[in-house]
């Protein structure tokens, strides 16, 4: 069975300067996949790149259908929702507004239906509904940015960062709604995580980057187990 | 034409002096040629294109006015017109009221504008990039009805404006009144294309062009930003209000219509068009905002105005660094 | 003291006008964060268009509708090819392109128009005074107009979601892409539409200071004053910031400095807001935590 989302030889860079020097790696239908290393290791440029917005080469197939060279809004038609760094969400606006604008290119009936599955999943959106976003915790703006991602009804969904400045309950919190996602929604998820143990926990597949390279790949669930790679390449 | 086949070598003169390593002597070749040529027109051009010469360069120092605060320090001004009225309604309320003589007058003009420059620095600072435009195009618009009114009509002559008349040449000299408005216009312009050449290439100029490029930066390095800004906006309105003054001689007649805020923006569109941030630039801009809508006007009244958007436009798109920075390219092509 | 309410009355009818401009500018603004100095010419150009149309014996309203919807085709058309190229230039770059925009309007009009002042229809008719002499039909006409219009614009931006789209785009490019929002054409359209306001704007104003090429250069400078008292990025701060001077210009015309110094009181209060309070009056505060 073919990948959702298969890479390989993506190289990446803003102006001259290479940041990705030839990644292979692939997200599977409805599989999570965990792009973990340092900082400035090339995850967020991984992920930019998915998306159009920084200058590539390689291939980048999504579904079978090359997406290089694509604009980003066309990028984003095609089923490919993107949390970035910084999350993404219109400070300016509302709740309501961001729910409406993360459905923006949808036409379907279930639009709302959607606005109720995403107030389940998460109940402390439902109680800001009319509030600007920019008033938001950054707990409940991450959040917010999830939702908004989601209500794309995408095929894959790009997480940078997901736990980046947010205290350890929140992460549990925000990791545990991850998890329902992955279950009830079907998505392809991408993550890119430096916590390394929570992202473990959710992936099928990982990637190891260090300056822009694959150092190593596996079995998200046997690179847990094994002590060795943990104490070298994670650190913990 | 035959005026802008002498000037090239004109413009050489702040241009030679600046290249450090000259030989002494090459320099005072360029020096005597520069003269030369800038004395040429005085003998071999009939008064009225005289005249429009003198306006060129007269023009050409307004630009350089604008071009210190905008071109060099980055604060757009599209009210420089402001400055040379003040500087030409100077001139002219003493030299028609009181009997000064231009000479008197003209360092009057100078420190009001620089005033007039330093005390409109000072809100300016506090108003970034489109405020700053903003304000000025405003006061850019609302000059002429300010120098029409009648509180202070007694000395500005109100509508009808002020006359006056161009000084002869000191006996002995042998020349017409015009022709020593010309020689005058030159030597007044020549010092202050020496200056300002100068001043940028100095350790003033280099800061002013670092708070331009990186602000922050340059206030990290211990510059003061607000002193430079204000100090730079008060040189650059003394010369455009130079020449204003000029102007107004030349002229020998000073109204507010003449004051619209079309002169604002045909500085500005002479300073983009010869070079943002050149000294040498100016005078192509001058040269450019005198004759460019002599020759368009032929066409249509409103041709100008039409050319000159178009050629505004254009150089933005094209030639970001104006003609100046066109010149300077194929130099350094031939040079190779 | 009806002196006085008629000044106000009068105030509020030429501060629809500033209001409708004004907004036209903080459009664009709060899009782009530049300053369309060309606002003004693009809006008298359009009102010569109605009259050219009218003179060829279109019907007002019919000449009315049909310059709105050119006119937002010529702000699409000038985005699309002035102001895309530069869109990432340096702010110098930007108002160079702006008085350029200015100089080609404002002379190309008066190029094909002609420079003689002329008489532009209103349509509310009557000449006689009504509420015994508070108010002028045209007054009361074209303010109900540009109240419209305003409200209008605001239940589209309000509750479209084209609407929201382009405020999206306006605040934030970057995500509004990652949404599917195609930011280049929501800016495109947001000129257009600052295009149609602004010739509403001239259609209303002309019968009353008569239509020459220059008829909008002290409207422009109103509208300056209104949006900045308003903040500059506050589309409704800018509304009423334009009502504010409209009334302002009128009182300051019939009591305090005469009609000779309208365009000085304009700079002044601009000066005035940019010195005491840049953020402008209503300037909107925007929460934002980590």
């Amino acid at each position: 069975m073919p990948g959702l989302l298969e890479v390989s030889g993506l190289k990446a860079g803003y102006g001259p300067t290479h940041v990705l020097h030839g990644l292979d790696f692939r997200v599977d239908e409805g599989g999570v996949t965990a792009l973990l290393g340092a900082n400035g290791a090339g995850k967020t440029t991984t992920l930019r790149a998915i998306c159009g917005m920084v200058r590539t080469e390689g291939e980048i197939a999504f579904r079978g259908e090359a997406l290089n060279g694509r604009a980003t809004e066309d990028i984003v038609r095609r089923g490919i929702a993107h949390v970035p760094d910084g999350r993404g969400t219109f400070m300016e606006l509302t709740v309501e507004e961001n729910f409406r604008l993360g459905a923006y290119v949808r036409n379907d009936r279930e639009v709302l239906s959607d606005f109720d599955r995403m107030c389940e999943w998460f109940p402390r959106l439902r109680q800001r509904w009319r509030q600007q976003a920019g008033t938001l915790s950054g707990g409940e703006q991450q959040m917010l940015a999830i939702a908004r991602a989601l209500l794309l009804r995408p095929k894959l969904l790009l997480l940078d960062e997901p736990s980046f400045g947010l205290a350890p309950l929140i992460v549990q919190e925000i990791f545990g709604i991850m998890r329902r996602v992955r279950a009830e929604s079907g998505v392809g998820i991408l993550l890119v995580e430096q916590n390394a143990n929570l992202a473990l926990e959710l992936a099928d597949l990982a990637y190891l980057l260090e300056t822009g390279t694959i150092v190593m790949s596996g079995i998200a669930a046997e690179i847990r187990q094994d002590e060795a790679i943990r104490r070298s390449y994670l650190g913990y | 034409m035959s005026a802008s086949k002498g000037l090239p070598a004109d413009i050489a003169i702040p241009e030679s002096t600046a290249r450090v390593g000259t030989p002494a002597w090459q320099r005072a070749v360029w020096v005597v040629l520069g003269i030369a040529v800038a004395a040429a027109p005085i003998f071999v051009l009939e008064s009225f294109h005289l005249f429009q010469l003198t306006m060129a360069v007269i023009m050409a120092l307004a630009v350089l006015g604008l071009n210190i605060v905008t071109g060099y320090n980055g604060q757009i001004s599209l009210g420089h017109g402001a400055f040379f009225a003040v500087g030409a309604y100077c001139t002219a309320i003493f030299m028609s009221h009181y009997d000064w003589s231009f000479w008197a007058t003209l360092p009057i003009s100078a420190a009001v504008c620089a005033a007039l420059g330093f005390a409109i620095g000072f809100p300016a600072l506090r108003l970034a990039g489109h405020y700053l435009a903003l304000t000025t195009f405003s006061l850019a618009v609302a000059v002429p009805q300010i120098l029409k009114h009648k509180s202070i009509e007694d000395w500005t002559g109100g509508v009808q404006g002020l006359f006056l008349v161009k000084p002869d040449a000191p006996a002995g000299l042998p020349l017409s009144a015009d022709q020593w408005m010309y020689v005058v216009t030159v030597i007044v312009a020549g010092a202050c294309f020496l200056l300002v050449s100068n001043l940028i290439r100095s350790r003033i100029g280099r800061a002013l062009m670092a708070t331009r490029d990186h602000p922050t930066a340059a206030e990290a390095m211990g510059m003061d930003i607000g002193s430079l800004k204000t100090r730079a906006f008060a040189v650059s309105a003394m010369i455009t209000g130079i020449a204003g003054s000029l102007s107004a001689v030349a002229i020998e007649f000073v109204a507010p219509d003449s004051f619209s805020f079309g002169v604002s923006i045909s500085l500005f569109v002479g300073m983009v068009v010869g070079g943002v941030a050149s000294v040498l630039g100016s005078l192509f801009g001058g040269l450019f905002v005198l004759f460019v809508p002599n020759i368009a006007e032929a066409i249509s009244k409103a041709a100008p105005g039409v050319i000159y958007g178009v050629i505004l436009i254009a150089f933005l798109f094209l030639l970001p660094d104006g003609f100046a920075g066109l010149l300077r390219r194929v130099a350094a092509r031939l040079r190779r | 003291m009806d002196g006085l309410a008629h000044q106000i009355v009068a105030g509020i009818a030429t501060g629809g006008i500033y209001a409708s401009v004004a907004l036209a500018i903080v459009m664009i603004y709060q899009a782009t964060h530049h300053v369309n100095f060309a606002q003004g010419e693009m809006a008298t150009l359009s009102t010569f268009i109605a009259w050219s149309m009218v003179q060829a014996g279109m019907p007002y309203w019919v000449a009315f509708f049909a310059t709105i919807a050119v006119s937002f085709a010529i702000g699409v058309v000038v985005e699309r090819i002035l102001i895309r190229p530069v869109a990432n230039a340096p702010v110098l770059t930007m108002v160079g392109v702006f008085i350029g925009l200015l100089l080609i309007i404002g002379n190309a009009t008066g190029w094909i128009f002609g420079y003689t002042t002329k008489v532009f229809p209103s349509p509310f008719a009557s000449e006689k005074p009504l509420f015994g002499g508070l108010v002028s039909a045209h007054e009361l006409g074209s303010t109900a107009v540009t109240l419209t219009v305003l409200t209008l614009v605001w239940a589209f931006f309000r509750f479209t979601k084209l609407g929201l789209a382009m405020r999206a785009a306006a605040y934030n490019p970057r995500s509004a892409r990652l949404v599917g929002i195609r930011v280049g054409w929501m800016l495109a359209l947001g000129w257009g539409l600052a295009a149609a306001i602004g010739a509403v704007a001239g259609m209303m104003v002309a019968p009353v200071v008569f239509l020459d090429p220059t008829m909008m250069l002290g409207i422009l400078l109103y509208a300056f004053a209104g949006a900045l008292m308003g903040g500059i990025d506050n589309p409704a701060g800018a509304v009423l910031g334009g009502f504010t001077v409209g009334v302002l210009e009128n009182l300051a015309g019939a009591y305090v400095v005469g009609t000779e110094l309208k365009l000085t009181v304009a700079l002044a209060i601009i000066i005035g807001v940019l010195l005491v309070r840049p953020s402008g009056l209503f300037g909107r505060v925007v929460f934002s935590r980590v």
